[in-house]
């Protein structure tokens, strides 16, 4: 298996009114080819910035920093602006959160798709359209030659996002990034468009990044899964693993916010996690659980916590605690 | 589409008909216009016949149904001092009015539009604050001591341009920059305000992910958008220089409609200056009602309903 | 390595945000202190608006003493200026800085005068119409788009030649006329703040109109009421000083800036101070207002600069 997306140590920073935010801090992870990459994460802990970061298309004020970030094998850390728009689009596509505002509302569909294909390729306007009209109905749109006329608000939520990921496709890109595809979806067609994505994904064996709440969805589409708490990814592995064994504190805690049928009592709280996630501002040392964390010791406080391996390979995880400890209270968990 | 056009057009309609009742009653709140027509020397017989004559001693509505008849006709009333016909004299004077008015907007357009399409580029940099100072300086310059600034120096100190008149494309040069100027901040702060929101939003990053050259980016996605409501205030400031032309007509002794105006006032030519208010509130409808329909024709979430 | 949780709890340690983050009333403060056109714009009008009030006092000559042996006397920087005329004298040999003096105080009367009679005009309207919003609406927003169509400088000519100019009947005239940006500004916040929860929270537990209007709406919509007020103001000054400037604005002997400009204007080739000097004052004056409005909104909407 070829590695399509490489990233290493990647950070972001921005600076604000009142310091310097690292909302993405030493990201590492892999995609290979016709892989599916979960992160899961709460809201605001860095998903959304890091895969902008991998498409160089963070905010103005933001700055990327990183080891490595290779595409196909090219280094796109030191690539232009001019070779990157090159890549965008064409190499790598993403899909976006807000369908609703993810068009152009002065441009029909069709220009909007087929420009996507003749920037990055020499085809004449009419094989742009066959090619949108075929993406078009392999997205599940129906009288699709005629969408092409429609402008975006004359469609519903559910179209508009099916539109964004045929855009995407149009250059059969080897990596697709969906940045939370569905959350402003009605909850019907949310599954529906995941299901989508990832039979696309494997149709056109690409890597995919699929940035998700859902974790529903991530045991049902995931190869490999990274969970990302305050900027940091705080474990990585196959979302075998993840499922049957979460070492860290906070991944078990995630995991149990789920309701499991026949085994969740009614009325039963849901393991909602207490407590606030600290700020990302400034320097900050130590464990950023450590403050909703059952197990924090003094340690968490004053020790930089770097990533280590688990039990099995390929998985690792942030915490002090050993490997054997942690396994202990995943089970102390589930048999609670 | 269509439905949106008709009833824009009649709220169009309906707004010229009150102008043109207020502006009628301008004439009323003047005093005895048969005492004005008559002149000094006139008798109460002579001021009587002149009544019954133009029909001032109808009743008010009368009077102004007449006089609306006539003036959809293009008969703007007589002018008692220059002794004839008013729309003649009005339309007359307009070309040279309109020429000003288009070519301090075009002035205001050239020198707003880009600046702020830049600013919203770059955001607080010098090019931001240097716009943005423009504005603000803009906004509170008195356009009559501005124009009288660019007389000192510009035409006397440099002797680079004409100073009054009309006779060749020069002497519209400092008119046209002394109008504009006012406009300008409006015009500016709007394109950069929409550039900006324009710039954050969802379909512009769309736009780059796609890998769309920044050109692209920047004139396809994102002017178009920002342009739409700058297509309104320009309508809207347009009419409201062509108003505020006379101070500069004055001072430029341009021989417009706001010159004539203020001639007008200085002889207590109500006719004319009632001609004048009418003619320009006019322009202004139309102007407006024009705007909303390329509005609608940029925008398709208007067009196509 | 032990976890031992009762040994240490984290829940007490203070959060790096709570140290760092300053107090809401601090924050204000810094906004507004460190808003260069807040602190500018504010100095600026206050020495202006004490300069006016302290005329009397300060003006080192009554304004409209003529003296015929000492025209055009140019002002102190000028190698023939002399201390007695700081600012000079006009062709009626009345001292400039004098006139300069008392003409604040017209200026500052009318615009402010102005912007009363029209905030009053135009907040009714739009406050009426953005609250009761359907037929209310229609017809403020038809008086609006008529009003808007009426040019202001024509219109302000014509009933000043009409009734007769004196400082009363052009504040009336002024402020009759340019209460439209009032009325649209506040109609809009006025939707805004309608739909919010509380006042309709207010509907519900049966508040009559006028309490609702007064204690929910008013409240919420006066920032944007004090912006408007400092660009209507700043606008009926201009409007002021070019009727003044044509001449059918305040009359002769009064010192106002617009007329000063116009008195001076035949000369201006030969003693070009004396348009300078009134019309400087006239744009700081115009400017610091400004620029305290802008700064109003930037302080108390900071996202939306400019
Ligand atoms: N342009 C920006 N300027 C300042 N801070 C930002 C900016 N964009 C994002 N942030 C901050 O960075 C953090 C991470 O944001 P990000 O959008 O990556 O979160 P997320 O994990 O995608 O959350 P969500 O699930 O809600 O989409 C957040 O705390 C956010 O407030
Ligand atoms: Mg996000």
């Amino acid at each position: 298996m070829s590695a399509v997306l490489e990233v290493e140590e990647l950070s972001v920073d921005i600076p604000v009114s009142a310091g310097l935010l690292h909302p993405v801090q030493g990201v590492s992870f892999t995609v290979n080819r016709g892989e599916t990459v979960c992160i899961v994460g709460e809201s605001g802990c860095g998903k959304s910035l890091t895969a902008l970061a991998i498409m160089d298309l963070l905010p103005s004020s933001a700055r990327r920093l990183a080891m490595r970030l290779l595409l196909d094998g090219e280094d796109m850390l030191n690539a232009s602006e001019r070779r990157m728009s090159d890549i965008r689009g064409s190499k790598m596509a993403m899909i976006f959160q807000e369908p609703m505002t993810s068009l152009n509302p002065a441009y029909t569909i069709g220009n909007q798709l087929a420009e996507a294909l003749t920037r990055h390729r020499r085809v004449s306007r009419e094989q742009a359209r066959e090619r949108a009209v075929f993406l078009l109905e392999k997205v599940g749109i129906t009288a699709a030659a005629s969408r092409l006329r429609q402008y975006p608000h004359q469609l519903s939520g559910g179209l508009r996002q099916r539109v964004m990921i045929a855009m995407a496709l149009m250059c059969g890109p080897d990596l697709i990034i969906a940045d939370e595809p569905t959350t402003a979806l009605d909850v019907t067609i949310q599954a529906q468009i995941l299901l989508l994505l990832a039979s696309l994904q494997k149709e056109f064996q690409m890597g995919m990044i699929l940035i998700t709440h859902d974790l529903g969805v991530v045991a049902r589409v995931a190869d490999r899964v990274a969970v990302m708490y305050a900027g940091q990814v705080i474990e990585a592995g196959d979302a075998r693993q993840i499922f049957q064994q979460p070492m860290h504190p906070y991944t078990q805690g995630l995991l149990d916010c789920i309701p499991v049928p026949g085994k969740t009592q009614r009325g039963a709280h849901l393991g909602a996690i207490p407590g606030i996630v600290p700020t990302l501002i400034g320097d900050f040392i130590g464990c950023r659980f450590r403050e909703r964390c059952n197990y924090a010791m003094v340690d968490c406080v004053s020790e930089e916590v770097s990533s280590r391996d688990a039990v099995q390979s390929g998985h690792t995880y942030r915490c002090l605690l050993g490997a054997q400890q942690c396994a202990d209270n995943a089970k102390r968990k589930a048999s609670a | 589409m269509f439905v949106y056009a008709l009833k824009r057009l009649g709220v169009a309609v309906l707004v010229a008909i009150t102008v043109s009742m207020v502006t009628f009653s301008l004439l009323y709140l003047s005093g005895d216009p048969a005492m004005a027509l008559a002149g000094e020397s006139a008798t109460q017989q002579d001021i009587e016949n002149i009544r019954r004559v133009y029909g001032f001693d109808r009743p008010i509505i009368l009077q102004y149904l007449s006089w609306a008849w006539g003036a959809l006709h293009g008969h703007l009333g007589y002018s008692n001092y220059l002794r004839t016909d008013v729309a003649a004299v009005v339309f007359e004077r307009l070309p040279t009015t309109m020429t000003l008015g288009a070519a301090a907007i075009s002035f205001a357009l050239i020198l707003s539009i880009p600046l702020g399409v830049l600013a919203a580029m770059r955001p607080n940099t010098v090019v931001d604050r240097f716009a943005l100072t423009l504005a603000v300086v803009g906004q509170a310059l008195p356009s009559f001591w501005f124009a009288l600034i660019l007389i000192f120096w510009l035409g006397i100190e440099w002797r680079l341009l004409p100073i009054t008149g009309t006779e060749s494309w020069k002497n519209f040069i400092m008119p046209a920059i002394a109008l504009g100027y006012y406009v300008t901040p409006g015009v500016m702060r709007l394109t950069r305000a929409g550039m900006l929101e324009v710039l954050s939003s969802d379909y512009i990053r769309t736009a780059r992910a796609k890998g769309l050259r920044s050109g692209t980016v920047l004139f396809k996605h994102a002017l178009r958008n920002a342009i739409i409501p700058v297509v309104a205030l320009t309508a809207v400031q347009f009419g409201f220089m062509l108003g505020g032309s006379i101070v500069i007509e004055t001072i430029f002794a341009i021989n417009g409609l706001g010159y004539l105006a203020w001639e007008s006032i200085q002889r207590a030519d109500m006719p004319v200056m009632q001609a004048i208010v009418l003619v320009l509130a006019c322009i202004y409808i139309v102007l407006t009602f024009l705007a909303d329909m390329l509005n609608a024709f940029l925008d398709p979430r208007i067009r196509v309903a | 390595m032990a976890a031992r949780p009762e040994s240490f709890s984290a829940a007490t340690l203070p959060t790096a945000g709570q140290i760092l983050e300053p107090s809401a009333g601090v924050l204000l403060r810094r906004r507004v202190f460190g808003h260069a056109g807040v602190t500018i714009g504010g100095a600026v009008l206050i020495l202006i608006i004490a300069v006016a009030l302290l005329a009397p006092i300060l003006a080192p000559d009554d304004p409209y003493t003529q003296d015929l042996a000492r025209r055009e006397i140019p002002p102190i920087w000028h190698v023939k200026g002399t201390w007695e005329h700081p600012l000079g004298t006009d062709q009626f040999g009345r001292d400039y800085l004098s006139r300069l003096i008392y003409g604040a105080r017209i200026s500052l009367l009318i615009g402010f005068a102005a912007m009363l009679i029209s905030g009053v005009i135009g907040t009714s309207l739009g406050v009426a119409a953005g609250y009761f919003g359907g037929r209310v609406d229609m017809v403020v927003n038809f008086i609006i788009t008529t009003r808007l169509s009426m040019p202001v400088v024509l219109v302000a000519l014509a009933v000043v030649s009409i009734v007769g100019n004196s400082l009363v009947i052009v504040i009336w005239v002024l402020g009759l006329l340019i209460w439209d940006r009032f009325a649209v500004v506040m109609r809009s916040t006025t939707q805004q703040v309608r739909n919010l929860d509380y006042v309709a929270a207010a509907q519900a537990v049966g508040c009559s109109t006028a309490r609702i209007v007064l204690t929910e709406i008013m409240p919420n919509i006066v920032n944007h009421l004090i912006v408007v007020a400092t660009l209507e103001m700043a606008h009926a000054i201009l409007l002021e000083a070019a009727l003044s400037f044509l001449g059918l604005g305040v009359q002769p002997p009064a010192p106002s800036w617009g007329l000063m400009v116009s008195e001076g204007k035949n000369l201006m080739f030969f003693e070009p101070w004396l348009i300078g000097i009134p019309g400087a004052a006239l744009f700081a004056l115009v400017l610091s207002i400004n620029l305290l409005g802008d700064g109003i909104r930037d302080v108390t909407a900071p996202e939306n600069r400019s």
